[in-house]
């Protein structure tokens, strides 16, 4: 019984999937809906075939932002974590800009940044950076926070340095909610590198897959709109995934949010 | 001074005559933050080899005062000597001081053996002695066959008992317990209890236990210090006049339930001197 759930539940949404991508299909056709309007996925596959490799390029432009910024996030947003932890006065002065910078809109803010910034792949990974840093911080935050009073007093009874304590004990009590904020950041650090593509509209050389669904829209070229928009999401699942795997192979072992269902 | 409690029904403890105390209160108290008072002030001392268990009602402050020998809580007023001395010199050799908690407190992403060996690596000891001593230690509580498991693989009482091999690992002098055994149920509580009685000889150990069962107080301990709430002091003491060495065959026999009716008498009179409330 147990495996026919898992086989349901790993099979359903395929085959819910093939039934819209049929009626898609035969729907568009019976109903004469022209392509430059809404095309039919055989239309947006053969789009993603022939122009595949302009495409993959551009999105390899996006994915380099949004790569870069995600591990500043990490990097930047982990120290800030730190800081906020070994004192509550730079916590407290520090976390309300944070909170100020999640909750402004990165569409409002992006003109600014390219403008004050010259380097363009630079200004767009800023962009992408103030979105993804937050859940970083404040998961990270949180995470360095819960450790088990118990556990802290018997390190403190056992002499531990404030070393110990932090590489033996926090680190490990804050790794669930840390890699919770990654899996969060990874997700909006590839929609900041989208939308600050799509604010800056950068064309040329280092035009990214935002543009080229921009210029897709001018030419009316629908088919490559939606082929762009299948890579996006492509790549969103991809980095969901990977962030999963990592969860899985850091915590498997012992935290229940990584344990089976069977446990 | 000391014994005012205990020498009102006559009773004396043989090793309370004997060398110097391995822990020694004198008026020690505790008022809390809030301006409650936890413990009015206390001597007590402690002799090698004793195995004392406290118990009281809720309230009475028998958690506080573990505490302090600890030094987990400072006492508002009066001194504490550890080996006649000072706390810096807890943990040097011949001075060790171990704690067990109400729960197991195991690092969850740490396996069995990790969390043994824990305070060995706090302490900076050399691999070679660490490996030993914490094999050494899983054989003791029979949990040789677990150490590659996480603590959540386990049962309470295996739990437990990987908690109290990190408390025996450092081949301790005095083991404190806080009422360690209270989530488990009977059965298991009994072979822990077995267990205790056991281990406490071959590595010669001074205990202090707070417990909440007089069953169990009387079969563990040497003398059992009864307390009372409101405020927090201590009521009496009773010997338990039994050699250490127990086995289950004391846990049936007349010398027990005598004994264990004799220490009911006490905590009843204990509870009637407590504050109302608080035994409602």
């Amino acid at each position: 019984m147990k495996t026919d759930a898992k086989t349901v539940q790993a099979v359903a949404p395929i085959v819910l999937g093939i039934i819209v991508l049929v009626v898609w299909e035969f729907g568009c056709k019976a109903a004469h809906v022209p392509r430059y309007l809404f095309p039919t996925p055989s239309e947006i596959a053969v789009s993603l075939y022939t122009q595949g490799p302009v495409l993959l390029m551009a999105l390899w432009v996006t994915l380099v932002v949004t790569i870069e910024a995600f591990v500043v996030s990490v990097v930047l947003g982990t120290l800030i974590a730190f800081l906020f932890v070994q004192s509550r006065v730079i916590e407290v002065s520090l976390f309300p800009y944070a909170v100020l910078a999640q909750v402004t809109p990165i569409v409002a803010v992006a003109p600014l940044i390219i403008l004050l910034v010259k380097n363009t792949s630079l200004a767009l990974t800023i962009c992408a950076t103030v979105i993804a840093i937050f859940p970083i911080i404040s998961n990270t935050t949180i995470g360095l926070r819960s450790i088990d009073p118990g556990l802290l007093s018997y390190f403190r009874m056992n002499k531990a340095s404030r070393f110990e304590i932090l590489v033996r004990l926090r680190i490990p009590s804050a790794l669930p909610y840390f890699l919770a904020g990654l899996r969060i950041s990874s997700g909006l650090a590839l929609i900041g590198a989208v939308v600050s593509e799509f604010v800056a509209g950068t064309g040329g050389r280092s035009a990214g897959i935002a543009y080229q669904i921009l210029e897709a829209g001018f030419q009316l070229d629908i088919p490559l709109m939606f082929a762009a928009l299948v890579l996006i999401a492509l790549t969103g699942v991809i980095l969901y995934a990977l962030m999963q795997a990592l969860t899985k192979a850091l915590l498997g072992s012992w935290h229940e949010s990584a344990l089976g269902e069977d446990h | 001074m000391i014994e005012t409690q205990s020498s009102q029904d006559g009773l004396r403890t043989e090793s309370a005559a004997t060398g110097t105390p391995v822990i020694e209160l004198a008026q020690v108290d505790k008022v809390f933050a809030n301006g409650m008072r936890g413990l009015e002030p206390i001597d007590l001392r402690i002799m090698p080899g004793e195995f004392i268990s406290l118990i009281g009602p809720s309230g009475c402050g028998k958690s506080t005062l573990l505490k302090l020998i600890a030094k987990l809580i400072e006492p508002t007023s009066g001194t504490i000597r550890w080996w006649g001395g000072d706390f810096a010199d807890v943990g040097t050799d011949g001075h060790r001081l171990s704690f067990v908690f109400q729960d197991p407190t195991l690092m969850p992403w740490g396996r069995v053996g990790t969390n043994v060996r824990l305070p060995l690596e706090l302490a900076r000891r050399p691999a070679a002695e660490i490996a030993e001593r914490t094999k050494a230690a899983l054989a003791h509580v029979g949990l040789t066959k677990y150490e590659r498991h996480y603590p959540r693989q386990l049962s309470g009482g295996m739990r437990m008992r990987t908690s109290i091999a990190r408390a025996l690992v450092t081949n301790p002098d005095v083991l404190l317990m806080d009422e360690p055994f209270g989530a488990l149920d009977e059965f298991t509580r009994n072979k822990l209890d077995d267990d205790l009685v056991r281990l406490s000889a071959e590595a010669r150990l001074t205990t202090v236990f707070v417990t909440h069962s007089l069953y169990e107080a009387v079969f563990l301990s040497t003398r059992v210090i009864v307390m009372a709430a409101q405020p927090g002091r201590i009521f009496r003491e009773f010997i338990v006049d039994e050699p250490p060495a127990r086995t289950d065959e004391f846990r049936t026999s007349d010398r027990f339930a005598h004994a264990c009716r004799e220490l009911s008498t006490i905590l009843t009179a204990a509870s009637h001197a407590s504050g109302a409330d608080e035994n409602a």
